[in-house]
């Protein structure tokens, strides 16, 4: 045992000294955006992450999911640049690009060899503030946006379990609405609802650009300030808290769906870093999930799939760095002639272990061994990078954050992961949905279309 | 360890001349060759082992390969599954296995710190030289594979790619989904996968890839010890070859979806296929370059009916498929079908324009570092080179290649290999 933690602090020196050599360049403009420069010399390519503080827990009722949908007008051109002009232009580059929003951020992305950063920067500027929305244009998009619903979530039974339970967890924090939106809200927008959703929230003093790859940060610098020092600020009014109200009990839902197998989702109400004081609270949600979830040798894949073989699968999630308070997850599939109420009983006898013993010193070393390495391999690749700074900036966290993530995770003892157990993991707290498979109604059944349904 | 961080630290922020990767290629004295990058920069290694042991030799048994595979770690020399678990999880090793049509793989990702990397290797070996194959584990794996399938059954999309290969495919090796059907691996039993591991997991149809912060002298030692536990054994038969297309068929699967799947295409290129460049370039073209592809324009961005819309070829070591694909609300299938063989209809007939060429050539000798500029994407790319006996200058010589395509090439290829009315259309969905 002491063998082992020797070896692991052999480890750990040179590889944090490493990380904390390669530095995070910072800079912030008079407009506000702020600049984040890191420098990786591995390959002559850079990818520029431009980060905007909106998402779908921004939204209030009746656009839900209007921030996914001006994430794919941003693609519709302006003055300059019309439709179609971005991505042509990009694409010439040798760049790849795209987007993506989530609940607490929206994001836009390119991949380019090293000397094209420049081009990257100039139509990103250019649509922070110059996008032209149009209402044809609308219509056709928002038929796209809703067959990406209907690929997402409408036809994936445990996809739409997952929107169903959220809708039930939260009373009133938005995380209870999918980031695509409602499809009633979907339906409905407008074009002014999204040039109003657009001059709120698109602004310099809202956004962050993060840059990493074979560059030079001061070259970055100059280069950005070239494209977006001149744009103006907005007026960005703080986000309303919307606070969720204190869960009192338990609360269940069944999801009756097509579907071949059933499949529980269980979660807890917990604190994130950002809304609590003890910050070491969060980092001990996470090396439970570790506990229970960190790779093959965890509890859940050792105890439940292999041990008990009462699930197929099962994991267990929790994501410390969101904006807002969040859930606990833990998800299972039943292995055949067991039932959903056999691993509600599993999953929270495993929780009931957390609670009353220690989790040992082996278990705990494996949980950090491999957030340490994680870490090094992590930064095999600028792209996911640029994410962990830019999601971390947008939230409100602090990018700095990231280089404390595996000192703070070292930190955390069996007793702090029983305390954050018991504190948080409680019934009251719990929410719980069952898929409850329907028979697939319309038969499986191959027709061959003589002279072709679909002609050629 | 102090050493090595500090030529870590000057390797990082002195300037590296870029050139594409260089592999270096040798045979282990059992006769596996091994295929080796040296990175620098991060103390990391990815080590692969890949077998001529995919899907497409299942035989009779579809799904065999897959449940061989995914059998490896669960019990191996005298560790249970908890065991082997553990062993990589202590030192932060990321262990894979797993099978596609041509391959089965198995990977680590491991510090290079030596200690680590050793426990992480001797690991790996044990679970490629001994494994066990014990009931209890095997009825485990056998169990949850089914359920998976099980769950298949409740994907349009996953139901389309099924159809779509066994009509291409027909009889072929290739025709079934790598993870099996219900009834053929209801049959199977543990000896099953110990005589399907005896006749492929041997030395002379293993290749070994090595990508990392390791020496020639440090990758040959690891190379030379992850295997010698092997049978030397012999290479598989050659595959067959695939029929060559024919006439194309329509069908449709009833399922109560909200949005119908399509799959459309044909048996298109293998690996060294004589015209690969001209139907790469090509298809970049028609429907292979995302946001800009003539399918995506076509079908999504001037008609908004699929939110994905894209097409590509997926040269195997015999032909592999060409596909198209897009998903639609149910009542405009017919609408979207329609666009979709039109665009590859006029795409067959009048080629690419010269200015869509340049443009596409643009990309993709443009973007030619991103292709390579991680271990994890080195990895890959020298696994195909290797598995597939390309040549090692393969990369090197990758953007000369695609300059030399014209529109008459792909023109010609798109004609001869890509006929519109040998293209199967399969869709999947409700009314």
């Amino acid at each position: 045992m002491l063998f082992r933690v020797i070896l692991f602090t052999l480890v750990c020196l040179p590889i944090s000294a490493y990380s904390s050599s390669v530095k995070v360049h910072e800079r912030t403009f008079k407009n506000g955006l702020k600049v984040l420069v890191k420098e990786d010399h591995r390959s002559p390519v850079v990818v520029s992450q431009i980060w905007y503080k909106v998402g779908s827990s921004y939204e209030p009722g009746g656009i839900t999911g209007i921030s996914h949908m001006l994430e794919h007008m941003m693609f519709k051109g302006t003055e300059k640049y019309p439709a179609g002009e971005f991505s042509r232009i990009i694409a010439e580059n040798g760049g790849r690009e795209n987007a993506f929003t989530g609940r607490d951020y929206t994001a836009y992305f390119q991949t380019l060899e090293k000397s094209r950063l420049e081009v990257s920067f100039e139509l990103e500027a250019d649509r922070m503030r110059n996008i032209k929305l149009d209402a044809a244009e609308l219509k056709k998009e928002l038929e796209v946006v809703t067959e990406e619903r209907r690929m997402r979530t409408d036809d994936k039974p445990r996809s739409k379990t997952q929107e169903y339970f959220m809708a039930m967890a939260f009373s009133n924090s938005p995380y209870k609405n999918p980031v695509i939106g409602w499809p009633s809200d979907i339906a409905n927008y407008q074009v002014d609802d999204l040039q109003a959703w657009y001059e709120l929230w698109y602004a310099p003093n809202n956004a962050t650009l993060v840059v990493v790859g074979d560059v030079k940060a001061e070259e970055v610098f100059i280069l950005a300030e070239k494209y977006f020092a001149g744009i103006k600020t907005s007026d960005i009014k703080p986000v309303k808290p919307q606070t969720e109200i204190e869960q009192q009990g338990v609360r269940k839902t069944t999801i009756k769906l097509p579907a071949k197998l059933p499949y529980i989702l269980m979660g807890y109400k917990v604190p994130v870093l950002n809304s609590i004081k003890d910050k070491s609270e969060a980092y001990a949600l996470e090396v439970l999930a570790g506990i229970l979830d960190g790779g093959s040798s965890a509890r859940l894949a050792s105890r439940l799939v292999r041990g008990q073989q009462v699930a197929v699968s099962s994991g267990a999630g929790y994501s410390m760095m969101s904006r807002l308070p969040e859930l606990f997850m833990l998800d299972a599939t039943p292995a055949e002639g067991q039932s959903v109420f056999d691993l509600e009983y599993a999953l929270k006898q495993e929780i009931y272990y957390l609670q009353r013993e220690l989790v040992s010193e082996d278990e705990l070393q494996r949980v950090k061994a491999q957030v340490l390495a994680s870490s090094v391999y992590e930064l095999d690749s600028n792209f996911y990078q640029a994410m962990q700074l830019g999601m971390l900036e947008t939230v409100g966290i602090g990018w700095e954050k990231v280089e404390e993530y595996v000192e703070k995770v070292n930190q955390i003892t069996a007793e702090q992961v029983q305390a954050v157990a018991r504190k948080y993991l409680v019934e009251e707290k719990l929410n719980i949905a069952y898929l409850d498979p329907q028979p697939i109604t319309q038969p499986k059944k191959v027709s061959k279309v003589a002279g072709g349904r679909h002609a050629h | 360890m102090r050493i090595s961080f500090i030529s870590l630290f000057f390797l990082l922020f002195s300037q590296l001349a870029f050139s594409a990767a260089n592999i270096q290629s040798w045979q282990t004295s059992q006769g596996s060759d091994v295929f080796f990058v040296e990175t620098k920069g991060l103390p990391m290694v990815d080590v692969r082992v890949i077998f001529d042991a995919g899907s497409a030799r299942d035989g009779f048994q579809h799904g065999i390969s897959a449940l061989t595979s995914a059998l490896l770690d669960t019990g191996a020399g005298n560790w249970s599954a908890d065991e082997i678990a553990q062993r990589f999880e202590s030192v932060g090793a990321q262990f894979g296995a797993g099978v596609s049509r041509d391959m089965a793989w198995v990977s680590v990702r491991s510090l290079t710190e030596e200690k680590l990397l050793n426990k992480a290797l001797k690991t790996v070996g044990v679970i490629l030289n001994t494994p066990a194959f014990n009931e209890t584990d095997f009825q485990r794996e056998k169990s949850r594979t089914l359920a998976g399938l099980k769950h298949r059954e409740e994907s349009p999309g996953a139901l389309a790619g099924i159809e779509f290969f066994k009509t291409l495919y027909k009889g072929h090796p290739y025709a079934h989904p790598s993870s099996g059907e219900v009834d053929t691996v209801s049959g199977f039993s543990a000896d099953d996968l110990r005589a399907f591991y005896q006749q492929y997991y041997v030395a002379k149809n293993a290749k070994i890839v090595i990508v990392g912060d390791l020496n020639k002298q440090q990758a040959m030692q690891v190379a030379q010890s992850l295997i010698s536990g092997l049978n030397t054994g012999t290479k598989p038969k050659i595959l067959p070859q695939v029929p060559v297309p024919a006439k194309g068929v329509t069908k449709h699967i009833n399922f109560p979806s909200t949005q119908t799947h399509v799959l459309a295409g044909l048996v298109g290129m293998h690996r060294k296929d004589m015209d690969y460049l001209s139907l790469y370039v090509g298809n970049h073209i028609l429907g292979g370059s995302g946001l800009v592809s003539q399918l995506f324009g076509e079908v999504r961005e001037k008609r908004g009916l699929a939110y994905s819309a894209y097409s590509y070829f997926s040269p195997l070591f015999r032909n592999g498929p060409f596909t198209m694909g897009l998903q639609t609300r149910n009542d405009q299938t017919t609408q979207a079908v329609e666009v979709m063989l039109n665009t590859l209809k006029s795409f067959v007939e009048k080629g690419p324009t010269e200015d869509a060429l340049i443009a596409a050539k643009k990309n993709i000798t443009g973007g030619f570092a991103m292709r390579f500029d991680t271990n994890s994407k080195l990895v890959s790319y020298v696994s195909m080179i290797g598995f597939y006996q390309l040549p090692l200058d393969y990369l090197d010589t990758f953007q000369q290649r695609v300059e030399a395509v014209t529109v008459a090439s792909i023109k010609d290829a798109f004609k001869r290999r890509v006929r519109p009315e040998f293209i199967n259309t399969i869709t999947v969905g409700g009314d």
